[in-house]
């Protein structure tokens, strides 16, 4: 018969096969999904909690060698449910969704805020993989909230640079006053974001200022992941199938709302907040 | 559903775009799941969310400064309601309603308004008595005989049936043993759905005067020309977005030309139910 279980847009249920605990309310999960290990930096999953709810997520491993994984905050039902699931627990999965982040020029800088190091740091392995050294702000509330610390120090050295809004550990701050910082001072020829939408914003202005081209990924409302139903609208974009990784010629367009507006479930403009 | 996006659509092809459905006040719709890939098609169990048409006005306007011509897609739970927001639909100026009475996701809160001749009949005419403009009757194919379906909405004054609405489904999982969405069914749409839909135009023709539109698994140029053999005289895209994105409404458009150029031709008219001559 045909190969529609492979496609993407088809859910397979997958055996969560570790857990690792990151900080107090954020986990790891990993599961093996062939389709998975061919993803692309920036590309999302819908992760079926069964009799819960589904909810996007970026890939935080791509798993060349078979093991993806995702990391998860608990902060609403779904997300408390994936933080208490053990290896052997099964969740749902379609994807990889979306498009990804490229890869441009030869001096890039990172700027990470929260849960939003998930999806950067396969971008700075691929990077190591083609010989860049990514710059790579890694921003939290404090010390204890930093995400994949080891992990990306033993991969970029001296080049991970901590923030932490508290002062707790390296810079004292958010990590878009960081990352203002080192534009002025250091020739990035472009520049990726991930983490809350008020941060990137603060990125992308401080890049626009300098003419340095950046790609951020968004977060909407996401239902139906495959482009139709219209939920993750942002002015002419659909998040779950344009993006989520937008780019500076993108964001411009959508420049009233990037930031300020985003639609709820029921299709209303609300504001956006940190 | 915003302007921009709906506006892409046009500016990809298309004759006209339709709304998704509006309802008189703003619904979540159902949890996730709402939408599974399954073998030749797709299942969304979506459960109708929308802004409600108040606000839904504002993007309406903002599709006509565009200059696009905006099938406004509505629903309600009574005559009332259907009434209440084609009248809201109509005062922003849309070029033609959409009744969509044929929702399979929403039967436990509305009722199979759409699966009752009398109720299509009653719900089309009090809308045409309402406002003074084109109304389209989308049909659900999840009954014994549609075409008595059809025959109710043009007896209501329909200008058109649109034919036809998704097939009511369900996929189940094997690991987990239960259904993926959380509505339970769905409605299939897709390739899987088009000789369904194909039947059902062509039963449609052979019975109703008004025109019929065509929707159910188009996804290129020869899909689009079967719709037109059978008897619609025009057709709608919806899922093939998802698999040739909005390239697919110039490519359909294209081909039908092609078609018609290549088999002497001049215009789709003059193919529009040929099928039931032969």
């Amino acid at each position: 018969m045909s190969d529609w279980r492979m496609r993407p847009e088809a859910v397979r249920v997958r055996r969560i096969v570790g857990v690792e605990r990151e900080t107090d309310d954020i986990r790891t999960l990993c599961f093996r999904d062939e389709l998975c290990s061919g993803a692309s930096p920036g590309q999302y999953v819908m992760i079926w909690v069964p009799g819960v709810d589904e909810v996007p997520m970026s890939l935080s491993t791509i798993g060349r060698d078979g093991v993806s994984s995702i990391t998860v905050r608990a902060v609403g039902e779904a997300t408390r449910t994936l933080c208490g699931l053990r290896p052997g627990d099964r969740v749902g999965v379609r994807g990889p969704l979306g498009n990804c982040f490229t890869i441009v020029g030869i001096s890039p800088l990172i700027v990470a805020g929260g849960t939003g190091v998930a999806s950067l740091k396969p971008l700075a392995e691929a990077m190591k993989g083609r010989g860049l050294g990514p710059t790579f702000i890694s921003g939290a509330r404090s010390s204890d909230q930093l995400l994949f610390r080891g992990r990306l120090e033993r991969l970029l050295g001296d080049r991970l640079i901590l923030s932490t809004d508290d002062g707790s550990c390296g810079f004292r701050g958010f990590a878009s006053e960081c990352a203002f910082r080192l534009i002025e001072e250091q020739p990035f020829d472009a520049v990726y974001t991930c983490g809350p939408e008020l941060m990137m914003v603060s990125v992308f202005d401080a890049a626009e200022g300098r003419g340095i081209p950046v790609q951020a990924s968004l977060e909407r409302y996401i239902k139906c992941g495959v482009g139709l139903c219209g939920s993750c609208a942002i002015g002419p974009y659909r998040v779950c199938k344009d993006g989520p990784v937008f780019t500076s010629e993108q964001l411009r367009i959508v420049r009233d709302e990037f930031g300020h507006r985003r639609m709820d479930p029921s299709g209303r403009m609300v504001e956006v907040g940190h | 559903m915003s302007a921009p996006l709906l506006s892409r659509v046009y500016e990809g092809g298309a004759g006209a775009v339709v709304t998704k459905s509006v309802g008189p006040r703003p619904r979540m719709g159902h949890p996730n799941p709402t939408v599974v890939a399954v073998e030749g098609g797709l299942l969304n169990a979506m459960g109708l969310p929308n802004p409600g048409a108040g606000y839904f006005t504002g993007e309406i306007e903002r599709l006509k400064e565009a200059g696009v011509p905006v099938v406004g897609s509505f629903f309600g739970a009574s005559v009332e309601e259907f009434v209440e927001v084609a009248r809201t639909l109509a005062g922003v100026g849309v070029d033609a309603l959409e009744l969509n009475c044929s929702c399979p996701n929403v039967e436990e809160e509305m009722g199979l308004l759409g699966s009752d001749p009398a109720n299509v009949e009653r719900i089309t005419g009090a809308v045409k008595e309402a406002v003074n403009l084109p109304v389209f009757v989308k049909l659900t194919p999840n009954v014994a005989d549609i075409v008595e379906i059809a025959r109710a909405a043009e007896r209501g004054g329909a200008d058109a049936i649109t034919a036809v609405n998704t097939l009511k489904a369900l996929a189940i999982d094997v690991d987990l043993r239960r259904p993926v969405l959380s509505n339970t069914t769905g409605g299939l749409s897709g390739p899987a759905l088009k000789p369904v839909a194909l039947r059902c135009v062509w039963e449609i023709a052979e019975c109703v005067d008004i025109p019929i539109i065509g929707v159910g698994g188009v996804s290129g140029w020869r899909d689009a020309v079967e719709f037109l053999l059978c008897g619609a005289s025009v057709v709608e895209i919806g899922t093939a977005v998802m698999t040739r994105g909005f390239e697919v409404f110039r490519e359909v458009a294209e081909g039908i030309r092609g078609y018609l150029a290549q088999n002497g031709f001049k215009e789709v008219r003059e193919i529009v139910g040929l099928a039931h001559e032969a």
